[in-house]
């Protein structure tokens, strides 16, 4: 059967030439996450410098998965085609092929090497938590809305769903004017300052809470009894949809915030001067219209949060002293017509954001 | 075991009085009462397959709600439970009794060359301990407060009494508990029976792949799901006992329940999984008309995979900023290789093969397809600085359908139409599994691709509307489209099923010109499967039995393995005597 070790050969040919393409591709890999200019295979190139690294990873490993992808593809097509059955002959019954079996699971395994390799170097980019940050924002996530604590400055905002309490745009316009879409602006706005290094500490009030910001390429859970710490180096100004991404309840699909990313002058003024300090809790508006029309059992006339309302000097850098009371209406609405819970969790804002530990779930 | 004592010895075939004649009883009381493996296989099988339309029947409920942004007014508590139920049945009560409680009941046995499982009632005890978990899930629904909602992985603390309260979630709970023993239980039978039954000559490195990958889900579910009761005790005794053991407030540890159920739940996307590896294990060579290639690697690759999986699991927690990326990433990047050996193994046993396009091969040829890109995308996900830009987004969804429906329904439904023979002993029409195939296929594409965009641009999973104006309605819409096309794929089934059922064709003992020692039995098998064995030498004793002059040849290369067939097989392949009979 001379046409056996001619087929055998094949094998071998075959195996060669696949060899090299996935050399070829593991060598171009390196090359391509140098350039900015690959494909964005339907993903975000990316708005913080940590998103942009997110980025060339994942470009690359797309890259790599379309490889090998099509060689294993075509391999399954090329046997599905070339060998249906035309005739009663029996094929030969080979089982084994030694060489054959160590190549193909030796490549796989330098494969994932290589991209474990580049996934740890990105990761502790993505990862890396500056010791100097230029801004700090606490963001506490509850059931159904965010609140954000410039530490520093003594201000938050807060709002529940898809109210946008704080509608600041880009250039002194308005969020809706000078968004993408009026509905990139859905849900508070997390206002975070071009080119400087933002700290964002999570924590969650309640349940798990998922905050995500497709644009960041970035996602981290809001997990009571954890605190999370990370950075973003925003790149461009811009307003960025997000929305909470886990599963917290019946109004998970409407927990929606958005960041507005403005050069520093602009930030700083929006930051300090031009926001109204009232009290806490002093501007609490009606209804959204969707809370009502969603079906759900809850009222139609779901309180939403405060409003760009700034801390009182007493209640500063997270009201760990006072944050309890002044913070009452705003914080505790959203959580008041919660319908599906018996026993709302104490305080959803002041008091439970610098102790969440000690807020959620006492029944 | 005086069962074994039934058995008559191998290539017995002179003992035909040795069949028993039990007083048989019929129909329901038979369906009710029986002890044999293959009539539980069958209550698992019918059981999951209603579990598998009603989930599908929500599927396409959630599908609707989708297709625009408001959707269809479908309240958001009804989107979370049903949602909720769909992952759940599909999970719990189809994928998985459906391998190891129904195919594997009945292939099992007959692939070792038992007359039952080991422990018989133990295995009935387990089918209505499923059946019950079954329906206790099911009556949330009937509930003033509805059926559970906290998605089929039920995080703590949205899971607790505070925040879920009702007893619908409670009936979730006592429903996992009670399918869970159940699994266990099938999971004992089955590991009893695959060391202590094997018929004489069934070596372990005879047993069909099928076996072996059964074997290796009991010992996974045995490890898996105790780990599962147990988070679902203490998240009981949370709701009920007030203990604090998942709340802040008293002292506890929410992430620990994740930690928890993600030890149970990796190993349980490969008990979802090795079963239906196998079955197309099965099926690949037999319409190649070949073994299978790379047998030993195979089922290294598939112990490696069992291992692997039990030190992967906070994978599911990379964005809790609780865990060790990097081991947990490399774990997982790692348990790609072995399945990428076994993408080998089915590539090689189709290569130079006569290939035969019969339903069951179309549909594991869709199942490679569909789980190669499935695969692929894990592959990606396995990577946190990936993960952190797609989780719990769309792009997960997609991912974990063509793996799961991969897996579950593409080679399930390659086992229904391969094994309904043998189990029925008619036909099912080829045409119309064809069809079925077809429609099923496109569908499932449409359905899924679509997806994988959505995430990227960051449409989160578990929501029942999303904003309008962000272009995600027109992909939204062309994946209702594909689920409603996989829905009727399923009704083309059914009417397969109907003609099977009013024009019988006969299927004969062997219709595939099969392998493994089912196919050596009666179509369908008598009451203690056999009345005789053929010699067994390899992996595939029906086949070596038909075809004396084509036994495997052990080595594909090198220069002597072509006229002394079998020769080389001493040795490596643990088909060492297969010359020396027949
Ligand atoms: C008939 C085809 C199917 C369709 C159209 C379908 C559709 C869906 C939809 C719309 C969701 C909800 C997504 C969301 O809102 O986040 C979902 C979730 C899910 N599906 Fe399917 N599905 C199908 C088959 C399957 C199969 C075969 C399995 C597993 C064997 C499965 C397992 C799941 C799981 C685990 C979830 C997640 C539930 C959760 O988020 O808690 N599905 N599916
Ligand atoms: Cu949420
Ligand atoms: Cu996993």
């Amino acid at each position: 059967m001379p046409q056996g070790r001619s087929q055998a050969h094949d094998v071998a040919h075959r195996t060669r030439r696949r060899r090299r393409l996935a050399a070829v591709g593991a060598a171009s890999l390196p090359l391509l996450l140098g350039g900015c200019q690959l494909p964005t295979f339907y993903g975000y190139r990316g708005q913080t410098s940590q998103a942009h690294d997110e980025f060339l990873l994942y470009a690359g490993t797309v890259i790599a998965a379309i490889v090998v992808g099509v060689i294993t593809g075509g391999l399954i097509l090329w046997s599905v085609v070339r060998y249906r059955r035309r005739s009663d002959a029996m094929p030969r019954q080979f089982q084994y092929h030694i060489p054959l079996e160590i190549f193909y699971t030796a490549v796989p395994i330098v494969i994932v090497l290589v991209l474990f390799g580049f996934t740890v170097f990105t990761e502790n980019k993505v990862d890396n938590v500056s010791p100097t940050p230029a801004v700090a924002v606490k963001v506490t996530a509850f059931q159904w809305g965010w609140r954000f604590d410039y530490t520093n400055q003594r201000v938050f905002v807060q709002g529940v769903r898809t109210d946008n309490p704080d509608p600041v745009g880009l250039n002194g316009s308005t969020c809706t004017a000078s968004a993408p879409t009026p509905n990139d602006c859905l849900g508070p706005g997390l206002v975070l300052p071009v080119g400087q290094t933002v700290r964002i500490t999570l924590v969650s009030n309640d349940v798990v809470h998922g905050f995500y910001v497709p644009q960041f390429n970035f996602s981290r859970y809001a997990l009571p009894g954890v605190t999370n710490r990370f950075d973003f180096n925003v790149a461009r100004p811009g307003i960025y949809r997000a929305q909470c991404t886990q599963l917290c309840g019946l109004y998970h699909a409407q927990m929606f915030f958005h960041v507005v990313a403005l050069p520093p002058a602009q930030f700083d003024a929006w930051v300090t001067g031009s926001q109204p300090q009232p009290d806490q809790g002093t501007v609490a508006q009606p209804a959204v219209g969707t809370g009502g029309t969603s079906g759900a059992p809850a009222s139609a006339t779901l309180p939403t949060g405060a409003t760009g309302a700034a801390a009182s000097p007493s209640s500063a850098a997270g009201g760990a002293s006072s944050g309890g009371a002044p913070t009452g209406p705003a914080g505790t609405a959203p959580t008041a017509s919660s319908p599906a819970r018996t026993t709302p969790p104490a305080g959803s804002a002041g008091a439970a954001r610098t102790t969440p530990s000690t807020a959620s779930t006492a029944p | 075991m005086t069962l074994l004592q039934h058995r008559p010895p191998a290539g017995a075939s002179e003992h035909p009085e040795h069949v028993e004649h039990h007083d048989e009883p019929t129909f329901v009381v038979k369906w009710l009462t029986s002890t044999d493996h293959k009539v539980i296989g069958i209550n698992y099988m019918v059981t999951a397959l209603v579990m598998f339309y009603l989930s599908g029947f929500m599927a396409l409920l959630l599908r609707v709600q989708l297709s625009s942004p408001s959707g269809i007014g479908m309240s958001l508590q009804t989107y979370n439970e049903l949602f909720t139920m769909h992952g759940s049945l599909m999970l719990y009560l189809f994928a998985g009794p459906f391998a190891f409680g129904g195919l594997a009941n009945y292939i099992v046995p007959m692939q070792v060359g038992a007359p039952d499982m080991a422990f018989p009632r133990l295995n009935a005890f387990s089918y209505w301990l499923y059946l019950t978990g079954s329906i206790t899930m099911l009556l949330g629904f009937l509930t003033s407060t509805g059926a559970a909602a906290f998605g089929w992985v039920a995080y703590a603390p949205l899971s607790t009494s505070a925040y879920s309260p009702g007893p619908g979630a409670d009936l979730w709970i006592i429903s996992l508990f009670l399918t869970g023993f159940s699994a266990v239980f099938t999971g004992v039978n089955l590991v009893a029976t695959i060391f202590y039954l094997r018929a004489p000559g069934m070596t372990m490195w005879r047993l069909p792949i099928f076996t072996w990958n059964m074997l290796v889900t009991a010992l996974l579910i045995l490890i898996a799901f105790p780990v599962l009761t147990a988070a679902m005790v203490f998240l009981w005794t949370d709701r009920h006992l007030g203990t604090h053991i998942y709340s802040v407030a008293g002292g506890g540890v929410p992430v620990l329940y994740q930690n928890l159920f993600w030890f149970f739940g990796h190993p349980e996307v490969y008990i979802l999984a090795l079963p239906y590896f196998g079955v197309a294990t099965e099926i690949i060579p037999v319409f190649s008309r070949k073994p299978v290639f790379g047998y030993k690697g195979l089922v290294f690759a598939t112990i490696s995979i069992a291992a692997l999986s039990t030190g992967v699991w906070a994978h599911h927690m990379f964005t809790t900023g609780t865990v060790l990326l990097p081991f947990f990433s490399l774990l997982s990047l790692l348990i790609a290789v072995p399945t990428g050996v076994k993408f080998f193994n089915w590539i090689g046993t189709m290569w130079r093969g006569q290939i035969s396009f019969k339903t069951p091969m179309l549909f594991c040829v869709g199942f490679l397809l569909a789980f190669l890109m499935g695969g692929l995308t894990g592959v990606m996900l396995a990577s946190p600085p990936i993960d952190f830009a797609t989780h719990d987004t769309y792009f997960v969804v997609a991912h974990f359908h063509q793996v799961l429906f991969g897996t579950t329904v593409f080679a399930g439904f390659a086992g229904l139409y391969f094994w309904y023979p043998k189990m029925f002993g008619r036909m099912l029409h080829d045409g119309l599994g064809k069809a079925h195939f077809w429609t099923m296929f496109v569908g499932f594409w449409l359905t899924y691709l679509p997806q994988y965009v959505l995430g990227l641009h960051g449409m989160p999973r578990r929501v029942a509307t999303y904003p309008p104006g962000l272009g995600w309605a027109s992909l939204n819409m062309a994946s209702t489209v594909g689920a409603f096309m996989i829905g009727l794929s399923f009704l083309i089934m059914l009417v397969n099923l109907w003609v099977s059922w009013r024009n019988p064709v006969p299927a004969g003992d062997n219709p595939w010109d099969g392998h493994g020692l089912e196919w050596f039995a009666s179509s369908p098998p008598v009451h203690h499967n056999f009345e005789k064995l053929p010699p067994i030498r390899s992996e595939r004793p029906t086949w070596d039995y038909n075809h004396p002059d084509a036994r495997t040849i052990a080595h594909g290369h090198g220069a002597a393995d072509r006229e002394l067939v079998g020769a080389g097989a001493r040795g490596a392949s643990g088909t060492g005597d297969s010359t020396t009979d027949a």
